[in-house]
């Protein structure tokens, strides 16, 4: 199968005698080498688009953190420009960080019941629509989820919010202000949870299904039920699966920006500082977004810059982290794992004898 | 199943108890379904809420004529009429401009990928920064986009600059879906071609990415249909306008996701509440056809393994 997958460049072999009958065109290596460099260049170009990427932000806000006058990690102020330019980004990380997670915490446990759903539940002839109809769920554009999420979901997450309030509300981070506004965390959490849910579910699907028959149906033959059957073949199979899935929706809902923007209510700048989820607040996304007009002088421009480089200095990291789990232990194991992945060999050699 | 399982000896296993079907068991193995069942009904309720009401708000708009021909020059918030012709001529230009340019890159890049750097380092570490690409946030794609065009070289905010961002966003999407499609050519037609003396560029032009072509167009349309929909560098890199402007180099230019920021402040006001719904089903209209058209290819142009 795999002799010709660039190991061995097969060539036309150049010292042949041309037969005067059979014309393939000229032999000249010029093509080949004009292709190949064309298809090298453009896999350089993507290495150094990502490349340029983190270099011009760092470029361009280097001067700006240098003109700071303030902790650029530490403190919650934003006042960009001026004379006195002081910002720093702890209560942006916070709330992009704790809108996220929650975010991630909803959806990942009701994405792996649909993706198990569409692999082990659903009648064979259903299981593709809903597969379908589910990724329509990623085809929405952003803006939509947030003029629907503030507009006519939050009104329905007010008695969730209350509840948790009233329960939880002793915990600073579930305490409730005293105004009745929806525009809060935990409403655009919940609105991420949905966006990310069709990428969570896809991955984890494409995961379940690839546990291999002689689990499932070993499983199955010792008497155990569909449930103990998922629980002990399917869920520890794709377990580093499902873990990267999350890991890449939170990667999604750490830089969503508009269904932020419309969701969350920017607090006034006289306001204390509020770490409760029923509280409004801002993320790096949306604050740039709602910024966009401010960009009027570098100093400005870079500390917006600056805000942007962390956002992606911190989706970079999410998303290395999936791929590194992925690779590690991805599907197939690749490295074993003491109690889970006893099966890999024998579906292995099951799979290479016929 | 169940005969058998009725006949096993009993047997006290130590670490997972799976003799007879307790009552207990089988209570578990319900309550999963259920659960399971329950997690598909939920995830359903916001796709059918969302297209609900993007449909039931918009639709009467979009059977006026002047919708698809008109611009709003204009027209205030309080006023009604105008249409969304320069909102949706700005949407294609600028995602069109930017297939343009991420399209033969992304092929290109996955040409690479399959069949020259196989199983290299340097394959291995263009595929990672895919991957990475792949998760850059939009409004980092447009915030690197403002710093190079803007504030290095000087321009203005324009469509193009928009079009650049949304090549960033582009790029990992069809580069990723024509390296799954190039990988699933079968070796024998690569074989077949090198055997007649083709020369490998040609063999990928002429045999192996036409083999592929459906896969190919279905990322292609996937691709287009994620970056129709992005508003963030639209925010960034260039102002909403009223006006019909075609040309991605000069002045701004609407679109309909800025379209309906445009609006969304002023929903209480019928005329504005109304264009913003009906643009948001243009958007929505626009993105699933493009999305059924993808899978509609991919249905049709599914390469046959042997």
């Amino acid at each position: 199968m795999s002799s010709t997958d660039g190991t061995g460049p097969p060539d036309r072999p150049t010292d042949r005698a041309p037969g005067p009958k059979l014309d393939l065109g000229p032999v000249g290596h010029l093509g080949d080498r004009l292709f190949a460099g064309l298809a090298r260049g453009s896999g350089g170009l993507v290495v150094a688009i990502v490349a340029f990427v983190g270099v011009f932000l760092l470029a361009l806000a280097i001067p700006a953190l240098a003109d700071n006058n303030s902790s650029f990690l530490f403190s919650r102020i934003w006042e960009p420009g001026g004379d006195n330019p002081r910002f720093g980004i702890a209560a942006l990380f916070y709330t992009t960080l704790i809108s996220s997670i929650i975010a991630m915490v909803i959806a990942v446990p009701i994405a792996v019941g649909v993706a198990l759903f569409t692999t082990y539940y659903s009648p064979k002839r259903l299981a593709a629509p809903v597969s379908h109809a589910i990724d329509l769920l990623a085809a929405v554009p952003s803006i939509i989820y947030g003029l629907w999420g503030i507009l006519f979901f939050a009104p329905i997450l007010r008695p969730v919010i209350n509840g948790l309030a009233s329960a939880l509300g002793w915990i600073p981070l579930f305490e409730k202000p005293a105004t009745d506004n929806l525009g809060v965390v935990f409403t655009a959490s919940v609105v991420l949870a949905i966006m990310i849910l069709p990428v969570v579910t896809a991955i984890s699907r494409e995961i379940f299904a690839q546990t291999p028959v002689a689990h499932r149906e070993g499983a199955l033959a010792l008497g155990a039920t569909r449930w103990e059957m998922i629980r002990m073949a399917v869920l520890p199979y794709g377990r580093s699966g499902v873990v990267s899935a999350s890991m890449l929706g939170l990667g999604r809902a750490l830089g969503e920006t508009v269904a932020v923007l419309i969701i969350l209510s920017v607090p006034n700048g006289n306001d204390p500082w509020n770490s409760s989820i029923f509280a409004g607040g801002e993320t790096f996304a949306s604050k740039i977004a709602n910024n966009a007009a401010e960009f009027d002088s570098p100093e400005k421009t870079g500390a917006y810059i600056a805000a942007g480089l962390v956002l992606f200095v911190v989706t970079f990291l999410v998303n290395s982290a999936a791929r590194i789990i992925v690779a590690r232990s991805g599907p197939g194991g690749k490295r074993p794992r003491k109690n889970r992945r006893t099966g890999d060999k024998a579906a292995q050699t099951e799979g290479a004898t016929p | 199943m169940t005969t058998l399982a009725a006949n096993r000896p009993a047997y006290d296993g130590k670490t997972l108890d799976l003799t007879g079907k307790s009552g207990a068991r089988a209570f578990r193995n319900t309550l999963a379904t259920v659960l399971i069942v329950l997690c598909f009904l939920i995830a359903l309720i916001p796709l059918l809420w969302i297209l609900w009401t993007v449909v039931s708000k918009g639709y009467s708009l979009l059977l006026d004529a002047n919708w698809w021909s008109q611009s709003q020059r204009g027209i205030t918030v309080r006023r009604v009429g105008g249409g969304a012709y320069h909102a949706i001529m700005g949407t294609l230009i600028m995602s069109l401009i930017c297939a343009a340019i991420a399209v033969p890159i992304a092929i290109m890049g996955a040409v690479y990928l399959v069949e020259y750097g196989k199983g290299t380092k340097a394959a291995k570490v263009v595929s990672f920064m895919i991957d990475i690409l792949t998760g850059v946030p939009s409004i980092v794609a447009a915030l690197f986009i403002y710093a190079v065009w803007i504030t290095v070289l000087g321009f203005n905010r324009v469509g193009f600059a928009v079009s650049l961002s949304l090549v960033l966003l582009m790029l990992p999407v069809v580069l990723r879906s024509t390296e799954e499609m190039l990988k699933l050519v079968p070796d024998e037609l690569r074989e077949a071609s090198y055997a007649l003396g083709v020369p490998k560029w040609k063999t990928i032009l002429k045999v192996v990415v036409p083999t592929a072509f459906g896969g190919i167009i279905t990322g292609v349309m996937l691709g287009l249909a994620r970056v129709m929909g992005e508003t963030a560098p639209l925010l960034i890199l260039v102002g909403y306008s009223k006006n019909i402007n075609l040309n991605p180099f000069d002045g701004f230019m609407g679109a309909l996701p800025t379209m309906i920021n445009q609006d969304r402040t002023e929903l209480a006001l019928e005329p504005a509440a109304d264009r913003v719904w009906a643009a948001a089903l243009t958007l929505i209209l626009l993105v699933l056809l493009l999305n059924l058209l993808a899978r509609l290819i991919a249905r049709f142009s599914t390469i046959k393994s042997k």
